[in-house]
């Protein structure tokens, strides 16, 4: 069903720590691994080793350039004069933040209500968003609704390549997303340490956490408590689960821009409202 | 976004048989039209407009052997509720081809004539719906939006239940209804300017505040999370639109309102009817135009992790 299910008490979903990510493409390409060869596979992609492969990938990694006071500012770098008068040496390079990208599985999305056939849904047990392949019609709305990009197409079948017609094709023309690896997660064939989805396990740099952000005990909840961990667009009033941590400000005190405070406690907020006022907030966010 | 010519096909040309069988169901209701002139053809004409543009519609799925199961998701999806109603429309429609097959044209016609109208409103009503509940592309939530998808409905199928009054009923027209069309002409040009400007002035949303790190300082792009073109950028990181809209828009206004409301201007005191369906053509042609124009400027919300724009 397309209608919301009452808010879980649990809420699976990842931290994912933007100081000390490295960009390195692991997550996205473990993700890619499991999610083509494990029990929700394949992940058909077109032309994968022609000139222009196309395909599904559930994450996605951006690289951002920032320049701010102290980090590659170019206005600072033209006024040598300015430079001169600052006693404090500056680090000139600007900051690069890498910023892996990938659903949130907010806990209000539109991609689930807008859906025409009740194929994306959240489950009320754990609230992890997913599609039902089976129901999904293509149509690409939910694709449209949701404002971080969580979701891709495979490609419908009448476009996909010959050489692909012997692999199982359910899925050509349905929207995919990410499982938050539902099928390890859960999986008692699996190693209990190794019931984690995919990216988690991949990152060399351990900047991937999953957990329970609906208990508050829970390691992802205290370090998002700790570090002002925050909800990408809660204007949006999706009221993403996945967190995000700042990178830190730089030994010397610089690249440390105050978080808009604002921002963060809007998103807990509609977290916690109770249910007729989370209606009419909805309601009212149209 | 990117301009998907099912969808364009299926808003534009069932757009005009919705506004072709409101009309047509209205003037049934009031009893103004004329019998003489028969209703089977335009009736059917609408049909025609309708089923294209809907069977369009399902060239856009990926899995269009489904189709039927969007008709289960009506509490919530607009997309549900279009599908839905664009169905029961089809039922008044039936039935004012039978009533008048048999020669029933008293109330029962304009019963089925009102049941017409409501029907065909209702379902460009959710047409315009699926695109206003999506809070990602802000020009679609324009308030002009809701109105100008109606607007175009009535006119585009108005000037052709105008062209097919003007050749075939036995009695001259009055000219009370092409000149109703030529006011909504001049009020939907003007309305889709107040949303052009509207869509202009909003603010796009930046790379900063996308990834939630304005706070640090100007954020650009450094590298792209692939190599190649993904669905995200293919569908909704389309710019092309944006290069020609200001030649674009003039000539969707043009053909949609400009030629219509000279020709009806200059056509009546002369007679000159055979005109009309050569408007009602112009007036698609511009509709089709001013579609690809809503689709590919629109802007969507996930652009702003990939632009490269000044801050």
């Amino acid at each position: 069903m397309t209608a919301l299910p009452p808010p879980a008490r649990k809420k699976l979903g990842l931290v994912i720590d933007l100081d000390i990510c490295v960009g390195c493409h692991a997550c996205a390409v473990a993700c890619k691994e499991w999610n083509d060869g494990g029990a929700m596979g394949p992940l058909p992609d077109d032309d994968p080793y022609g000139a222009e492969p196309h395909g599904v990938w559930f994450n996605r990694v951006h690289s951002y350039e920032v320049q701010g006071p102290g980090n590659g500012d170019r206005g600072r770098l033209a006024k040598a004069d300015t430079l001169r008068a600052d006693p404090v040496p500056r680090p000139q390079s600007p900051q690069m933040v890498h910023f892996p990208r990938s659903c949130l599985h907010c806990e209000t999305p539109d991609c689930v209500t807008v859906c025409p056939t009740g194929a994306s849904y959240k489950r009320a047990e754990d609230g992890i968003v997913l599609v039902d392949e089976d129901k999904c019609i293509g149509c690409q709305l939910c694709a449209w609704a949701c404002p971080y990009g969580a979701r891709e197409i495979a490609l419908p079948p009448a476009k996909a390549r010959a050489s692909d017609a012997g692999r199982k094709d359910s899925k050509r023309g349905t929207m995919q997303k990410c499982t938050l690896c539902v099928d390890r997660i859960y999986n008692e064939t699996l190693d209990e340490r190794d019931r984690e989805p995919a990216c988690v396990m991949a990152c060399p740099t351990r900047a991937r956490m999953f957990g329970d952000f609906g208990d508050p005990d829970s390691e992802v909840s205290r370090v998002v408590a700790e570090r002002d961990g925050y909800a990408l667009m809660p204007e949006f009033g999706y009221a993403p689960v996945n967190r995000y941590l700042p990178p830190r400000p730089r030994q010397d005190g610089s690249c440390a821009g105050s978080p808009s405070a604002s921002l963060a406690e809007e998103a807990v907020e509609s977290d916690r409202l109770p249910p007729l006022l989370r209606w009419l907030d909805k309601a009212l966010s149209r | 976004m990117r301009p998907a010519l099912p969808v364009i096909f299926f808003t534009v040309l069932s757009g005009a048989g919705y506004g072709l069988w409101c009309l047509l169901g209205l003037a049934l209701a009031a009893g103004i039209y004329p019998l003489a002139a028969g209703i089977l053809v335009p009736l059917a004409f609408g049909f025609v407009l309708v089923t294209a543009g809907l069977m369009a519609s399902t060239a856009h799925l990926g899995r269009p052997g489904r189709a039927w199961r969007a008709l289960s998701q009506w509490s919530s999806s607009w997309l549900s509720r279009e599908g839905i109603a664009s169905l029961v429309t089809y039922l008044p429609m039936l039935a004012i081809g039978w009533l008048s097959h048999e020669g029933h044209e008293g109330w029962s016609i304009q019963v089925a004539g009102a049941w017409l109208a409501l029907c065909s409103l209702a379902t460009v009503v959710c047409t315009a719906n699926i695109y206003r509940s999506l809070k990602t592309i802000r020009a679609w939530r324009e308030p002009q939006v809701l109105p100008l998808y109606l607007g175009f409905a009535l006119l585009s199928g108005g000037l052709w239940l105008w062209a097919w009054l003007a050749l075939a009923s036995p009695r001259p027209m009055g000219l009370a209804f092409p000149l109703a069309l030529l006011g909504l002409a001049v009020l939907a040009a003007m309305t889709k300017v107040a949303y052009w400007k509207a869509a202009d002035r909003a603010p796009i949303s930046t790379t900063g505040h996308a990834i939630g790190l304005q706070h640090l300082g100007r954020i650009r792009p450094w590298e792209g999370p692939s190599s190649e073109e993904t669905y995200l950028t293919r569908e909704m990181v389309f710019v092309l639109a944006r290069k020609h809209s200001a030649r674009l828009r003039k000539i969707a206004i043009i053909l949609f309102a400009a030629l219509p409301v000279i020709g009806i201007a200059v056509a009546l005191p002369y007679g000159a009817l055979w005109i009309a369906p050569v408007l009602a053509i112009l007036c698609l042609a511009g509709l089709f135009v001013e579609r690809w124009l809503f689709f590919a400027e629109a802007r969507h919300a996930v652009a702003a992790f990939f632009s490269r724009q000044p801050i």
